[in-house]
């Protein structure tokens, strides 16, 4: 189910899963479709990441870069496709995955502490049913401090800027200790000094053996910030090196107006289904 | 007791009965609430009817754990088809609630009544209840004789707690972040239906008693009160069991008092319960500790009155400057024209400040030792000069900061200075000093004073 597209689109070379490309890719994704009530939001995304990168996901307004990371992590349900982890099912490979969601997703009403949310980076380790003990509060009271906000650390979430929420979600995916983070614009409206702590945290984690695949929408800063990108308009435009990849032609094919016919026809197929 | 017609064997045991029904009730609906799905214990205490009118024709007995697996069974039934509805048509989830536990209810208030002819099923009994009733129908057990809804509600206290004791982390945890939660591999819609069928399970076990209408104002209520008074989560379910507690007991005293003041006898507890966990949201929704509006209020008239006293100080210190050096004046104490004094007019004046709220503040000052009073005005003390010292450099530095790093117009910072000089405290202060150039004046030439460590006292 290939949709019309432009047929010098730049593709990773699909071959057959596993063993083939190595176990040791920390994501690697084929023909992922998925569809919102039967219009597609992906059509056909594959692309790969190596280990140890990190990786920026760029693309416009809708198109479909959260969704992708709600497909890798099985939060949506998806038409088609095939993903791994490390080589393996996700399902399997849980343990070895964090997530930051975009800061929007959660209630900042909610009546917890910032340790609070850190620590239910540690739930999984902790394990069904139970319960929070000192130690787990001191590791994330730790991580906190990595990220710099040790001293919001009582404070109830509400009180935080936008920059110390995000350093928050930053806190709690490291506590989490995985190997592969999937992020949702964490550099969404946050001040200068806390982008570059997050850039820091983010280097110190690739240092560490870690990959990290961001939504990021400062073109500007993609070739400072990230070792490689995956150009996303409802299908892969281009993934690879920066250098290689990261070029005005595939961006103008990105955000420009060589793919508004998939846009046009999802609304027909709207406007078909509203009818119906 | 200065209750009349208050008799303990069986006003006790109502309150009891009360009690344990409200708090289970509160502890399930704080994290509805929570969820922004607060409705959810209405939809679902309304919707289990048809299940326990299949359950009555079934089993033909109105007790039993056929009634409580029949309404477990409807309730799931009614979250599966909201949750259905809402993704397939597309509608909100509040509508979606609204069509389906109307659905539901409307066809078990059919079964009921097609049933009803047979047998003793009343629907009336099901929406208010009959909690006077409690100590009438007991159990004896080891000897003692406890009311059957005492042991039901009791049992179904004990179920609730102990859910959200163990489930404490994942309740929290699929309540905060869903989606982390399941990325993490706790089943955000496992804990969804998990908490429903307790809902379902503690509305069918409070029907007989308290009927489903406080079922409901119990889940919402208390809830939303105790969210005036804390902002932790533990705190919260504290504040929401506590509240409900105390609706229950007032509720069922008010119910025997409250009417004979009007020459009447007792009046529905249920009916009461829910008027006092009303009054009680009223109280904290005034008062509460975290949101209350006379709370509010009552900070913002006391930072109001923090400023005008920052802005006496202020004053006073710029005087001091203007007569020629910052705490040299106080010895000369040249008696009528002494520069540094300030008479209430004159400050009420200057700081545009009504007289008699500056003879307030200026009392206040005096009382705290950071001005005093001389025979024709007020002047600093040590204490005041130190205060006032740091709120001058303070609002110099933001001066000075606008203008070097936020390139503002010098026209434009004095306002913003004057804003924020209240709340800028000594690591801010060393921030600025650090991003702005190191000159001793301010942009309209003025001096920003040296930071002074506290005067021993």
């Amino acid at each position: 189910m290939n949709p019309e597209g432009p047929s010098d689109v730049q593709r990773v070379p699909v071959t057959t899963p596993a063993t083939e490309l190595g176990n040791k890719l920390p994501l690697q994704v084929w023909d992922l479709t998925v569809a919102y009530q039967r219009t597609p939001v992906l059509w056909d995304v594959a692309f790969q990441v190596p280990p140890a990168s990190l990786v920026a996901v760029v693309g416009p307004n809708g198109a479909g870069k959260s969704t992708l990371l709600r497909a890798i992590l099985n939060l949506i349900p998806r038409t088609s496709g095939r993903i791994q982890v490390f080589g393996n099912d996700f399902e399997l490979q849980r343990r070895r995955v964090a997530y930051v969601p975009q800061r929007e997703s959660v209630d900042w009403d909610f009546p917890v502490s910032v340790l609070d949310v850190v620590t239910m980076g540690l739930y999984r380790e902790i394990g069904w049913l139970w319960p929070v003990r000192k130690k787990h509060r001191a590791r994330a009271l730790e991580v906190l401090n990595q990220v710099g906000i040790a001293d919001l650390a009582h404070r109830q979430i509400s009180h935080l800027s936008g920059g110390q929420q995000q350093r928050t979600f930053l806190a709690r995916a490291l506590a989490q200790d995985a190997d592969l983070y999937l992020m949702d614009e964490p550099f969404a409206a946050v001040d200068a000094a806390t982008e570059l702590a997050i850039i820091q945290q983010l280097r110190a984690m690739k240092q560490r053996g870690k990959t990290c695949v961001v939504i990021h929408h400062d073109l500007q800063t993609v070739p400072d910030y990230f070792d490689e990108v995956l150009l996303l308009n409802m299908r892969v435009v281009a993934n690879g090196p920066i250098d290689k990849v990261f070029t005005p032609e595939n961006l103008q094919k990105t955000y420009g107006g060589r793919l508004t016919l998939l846009d046009e026809v999802s609304t027909a197929m709207r406007r078909r289904e509203k009818s119906l | 007791m200065g209750l009349v017609g208050w008799t303990w064997a069986l006003d006790g045991w109502i309150v009891v009965a009360a009690t344990l029904c409200a708090m289970s009730c509160a502890l399930l609906g704080s994290f509805l609430v929570l969820r922004g799905t607060s409705l959810l214990g209405d939809a679902i205490s309304h919707a289990v009817l048809p299940g326990l009118a299949i359950a009555f024709w079934a089993t033909g007995s109105r007790s039993g754990t056929g009634m409580l697996l029949a309404a477990v069974g409807a309730a799931i039934v009614t979250v599966f088809l909201i949750e259905a509805l809402r993704r397939s048509a597309g509608v909100d989830r509040g509508a979606s609630m609204g069509v389906v536990f109307t659905g539901m209810f409307a066809v078990g208030m059919i079964m009921i009544v097609q049933v009803a002819d047979h047998v003793d099923l009343d629907p009336n009994c099901v929406l208010y209840g009959s909690i006077e009733l409690t100590p009438l129908d007991q159990w004896s057990i080891g000897g003692w004789l406890i009311p059957k809804a005492v042991v039901t509600l009791g049992l179904t206290f004990l179920l609730n707690s102990s859910f959200v004791w163990l489930f404490y982390k994942e309740l929290l945890l699929t309540t905060f972040d869903g989606d982390l939660a399941d990325s993490m591999g706790f089943s955000s819609r496992f804990m969804h239906y998990g908490l429903m069928s307790l809902v379902a399970v503690t509305a069918v076990g409070s029907f007989e008693s308290v009927g489903s209408i406080l079922v409901v104002a119990m889940m919402v209520v208390p809830p939303a009160a105790a969210l005036m008074m804390t902002d932790r989560l533990h705190a919260l379910l504290w504040w929401s069991m506590g509240l409900a507690a105390l609706s229950a007991v007032t509720g069922h005293a008010s119910a025997i008092v409250v009417p004979s003041w009007f020459g009447q006898g007792s009046t529905l507890t249920s009916g009461m319960m829910a008027v006092s966990a009303g009054g009680l949201l009223l109280v904290c929704g005034l008062f509460g500790a975290r949101r209350g509006l006379v709370t509010r209020w009552w900070r913002q008239r006391s930072f109001a009155a923090q400023v005008a006293a920052d802005d006496v100080l202020g004053y006073l210190f710029r005087l001091e400057e203007r007569a020629g050096g910052v705490g040299t004046t106080s010895a000369q104490g040249k008696v009528g024209s002494n520069p540094t004094v300030a008479d209430v007019g004159l400050l009420s004046a200057n700081l545009s400040q009504p007289l008699k709220h500056c003879q307030r503040i200026v009392a206040q000052l005096v009382q705290r030792g950071e001005i005093e009073s001389h025979r024709d005005g007020y002047q600093l003390t040590e204490a005041g000069r130190h205060r006032a010292q740091l709120l001058v450099r303070s609002h110099r530095l933001w001066e000075l900061y606008l203008v070097e790093q936020a390139q503002f117009e010098i026209d434009r910072i004095h306002d913003k200075a004057e804003a924020w000089e209240h709340v800028t405290d000594e690591s801010m202060r060393q921030s600025l000093d650090q991003a702005t150039s190191q000159t001793d004046l301010d942009p309209h030439g003025s001096q920003i004073p040296p930071e002074v460590s506290p005067p021993r006292t």
